[in-house]
């Protein structure tokens, strides 16, 4: 009976000490922000409007394709990514995930005014522009079609890894995913991107470990929300591209989380056998002592 | 020259070349430990094989681990934990017996205080133990360098800066242990070599020097009752079990401590596999980067309290600066544990429930080092910075007042 009084004292002021250390002073550490918001209520989007794809299919070919690939429908790259990061600042995406990854009222207010729908206004001032231009002269019914073109070649669905590397990597590099042969660099070169971001954008592959998986959706959705003006754009991507996303920084960043859950449970059925045999032995042994 | 003859056995073979039979007897089945205690007094057994986890564990990681400033992170992040096979289970082990060992610690160092077994006669037991308290504190710090993230960097950074005395701007000792300006690459190297040659050897050397005191002594017991060992021994050794106040070390103190060791176990597993972001601050998943402090910097969860009486004097007193103030109330805080045996004025050996004004005194002291470990990890400001040096004055204010309050209950008691 005294043991388990003892027992209590030990459990109330490591669970007291534990309480304050962890989760309440995290609680005081970080800011706390509102939670993901994945229909981009904010931005000037499609506002209901249904798009025609094949009278986007033209408006897209007439507009896009001088800067943007369109590998998986025969529009390959027309540089290479040091020359188009050179030309441009950073190397534009290729958009044939795009009708699949983004929302298409983010996409829509993307083409109308890309700097005001990334929330990277305070970037582009006195003279520096967004590398893509404003297309907010279009009617909004070209815009509509172009997402709906967009949409239209998507493929049905992507890799984790592809949704990655559509997504983030042309400014992020997440050398663990490939660290033999390097193919999980930035796209763009280091010295262009440190340029066009004002600083290097962080190597992500442990960014699952140093983030909450919490704070990265919440960051990744509306980043100026934790780090009020960052350069990092708010990229539009819907609530299943950002799993997918944050689904591959854990294969790269976290690749035992499997493992643990399949092992862990073994650990301690073995080691509560062993408890109980070790009870038993020791109560045998202290039979004869009282 | 020994007798030797003929070996029936290998047993006998060794015996006769090596004692083994009296060692045995000496060491375990005739060394004896008193029958009144409880679970507390298996937290030495607990310690022993928490720090044996670390040095296996540790021995994996070595075979991977690159002190260096460019290899050593990935070292870590992508070989360990993501290559080797069960890398990282390995350091998972390593770094929540690192920190789980300072728990066992505490509990060890406050059943010690508790039940006053640091005095008459028990005070090496009680000062080697400090010092391995200090040593193991060592190697948490240094340990805590290798991975070379941001954490690992900025706390070498602070840390080493307080060799600076704050006022004394004693830059050649900090350069002098950084290998350089600023912490570097032989900062990192050198601190590889304390985190597993020096401090290691030097941890073992104490541990056997610990439990050397214990021999003279004898183990303390719940009612500090006085123990005429000999007697007692004998007593079991003619049969008499129950009537005898001792036990022998094996088997019958070991089966408790194994017993509570599976527990421990379960515990320490369920941390290793579920519950291990306590002993790897996130922060430190970021590469270490001279050119960015991070937002909050704070130690592991065994030093918060020490760091709070570093930063509760947030203001300057009596013609001195804050940081100064904080440096030696900080530099008084490592060292008065190991004076304990000193300023407890009270001559009798008994726990604190017998000890009136000591036994508050030992409750008001775990309340503040919690309240100090909170607020050494919370931001510093507004309210918490006063809560931090409200706990900093009642921490001084306690051991100001311990010589004064062990006297009375001795007087009240009529030992003095």
């Amino acid at each position: 009976m005294r043991e388990l009084k003892i027992l209590a004292v030990l459990v109330v002021f490591t669970g007291l000490l534990y309480f304050g250390v962890e989760p309440y002073a995290h609680t005081q550490l970080h800011k706390h922000v509102d939670a993901p918001e994945y229909s981009f209520k904010d931005v000037d989007g499609l506002k209901g409007m249904t798009g025609n794809a094949k009278a986007g299919e033209a408006i897209v070919q007439a507009n896009c394709i001088a800067c943007h690939a369109l590998e998986k429908i025969g529009f390959p790259k027309l540089m290479d990514d040091a020359t188009s990061a050179a030309s441009y600042g950073v190397v534009p995406p290729d958009l044939s995930t795009s009708g699949l990854l983004y929302n298409a009222d983010y996409l829509a207010a993307f083409i109308k005014n890309p700097a005001k729908a990334t929330q990277t206004e305070h970037k582009f001032k006195d003279g520096a522009v967004h590398p893509m231009p404003n297309y907010d002269w279009m009617q909004p019914q070209e815009i509509a079609d172009m997402v709906s073109y967009l949409q239209s070649i998507a493929p049905k669905s992507v890799t984790n890894k592809e949704a990655f590397a559509d997504a983030c990597q042309r400014c992020h590099a997440i050398k663990y995913g490939d660290m033999l042969n390097g193919t999980m660099a930035s796209f763009t070169p280091d010295s262009n991107i440190k340029a066009y971001m004002g600083k290097m954008p962080p190597d992500l592959s442990q960014y699952i470990k140093s983030r909450s998986e919490q704070y990265l959706h919440e960051f990744v959705n509306a980043p100026q929300k934790h780090l009020d003006g960052t350069a990092m754009p708010r990229v539009g991507l819907t609530e299943a591209a950002e799993a997918q996303v944050i689904d591959y920084m854990i294969e790269v960043g976290d690749s035992s989380r499997d493992a643990r859950a399949e092992l862990g449970p073994k650990f301690l059925i073995y080691f509560l056998i062993f408890a109980i045999f070790a009870w038993l032995w020791k109560a045998k042994i202290w039979r004869d002592l009282h | 020259m020994a007798k030797i003859t003929k070996a029936n056995s290998l047993g006998e073979w060794f015996d006769q070349r090596l004692n083994t039979t009296a060692f045995t007897k000496v060491m375990m089945t005739e060394y004896w430990i008193p029958k009144d205690i409880n679970f507390l007094w298996a937290m030495g057994v607990v310690l022993a094989v928490t720090f044996k986890i670390l040095i296996i564990s540790g021995i994996f990681l070595m075979m991977y681990y690159k002190p260096d400033v460019n290899m050593a992170f990935d070292s870590v992040n992508y070989t360990i934990m993501q290559e080797v096979a069960y890398g990282w289970l390995f350091r998972h082990m390593h770094g929540v017996a690192a920190s789980v060992i300072f728990l066992v610690i505490y509990i060890h160092m406050f059943t010690g205080i508790y039940y006053g077994s640091y005095k008459k006669g028990r005070e090496m037991i009680w000062i080697t133990g400090m010092l391995l308290f200090v040593t193991f504190s060592a190697a948490g710090f240094s340990g805590y360098m290798l991975p070379w993230g941001q954490m690992s960097y900025w706390a070498a950074s602070v840390i080493t800066n307080l060799f600076a005395g704050g006022s004394l701007e004693a830059w050649g000792l900090v350069e002098w242990i950084r290998g350089g300006f600023t912490v570097n690459d032989a900062t990192l190297t050198r601190f590889f070599m304390l985190h597993v040659f020096l401090l290691p050897l030097a941890i073992i050397m104490i541990i056997a020097v610990h439990f050397y005191t214990l021999r003279i002594p004898h183990v303390n017991n719940q009612n500090s009752a006085d123990i005429d060992f000999d007697a007692e021994a004998e007593k079991y050794l003619s049969g008499d079990k129950k009537g005898s106040k001792v036990i022998p070390f094996w088997p019958v103190f070991l089966s408790k401590d194994f017993a509570v060791l599976g527990v421990f176990f379960i515990f320490y597993f369920y941390l290793v596999f579920f519950h291990f972001n306590f002993a790897m601050d996130p922060v430190n998943f970021d590469p270490a980067d001279s050119m960015k402090t991070p937002a909050h910097i704070y130690p592991e969860w065994y030093f918060l309290w020490s760091y709070e009486t570093l930063r509760g004097p947030f203001f300057d007193m009596m013609g001195m600066k804050a940081a100064d103030i904080g440096l030696i109330i900080f530099g008084m805080a490592q060292g008065i544990f190991l004076v304990f045996p000193f300023l407890d004025r009270d001559p009798d050996v008994l726990p604190a429930h017998k000890r009136p004004l000591f036994n508050i005194w030992f409750w008001l002291l775990l309340l503040d080092l919690i309240v100090l470990s909170v607020y050494g990890k919370l931001p510093p400001s507004g309210a918490n910075a006063y809560v931090g040096f409200a706990a900093t004055a009642v921490f001084l204010a306690l051991w100001a007042a311990l010589p004064i309050i062990t006297k009375i209950d001795a007087k009240r008691r009529g030992a003095v």
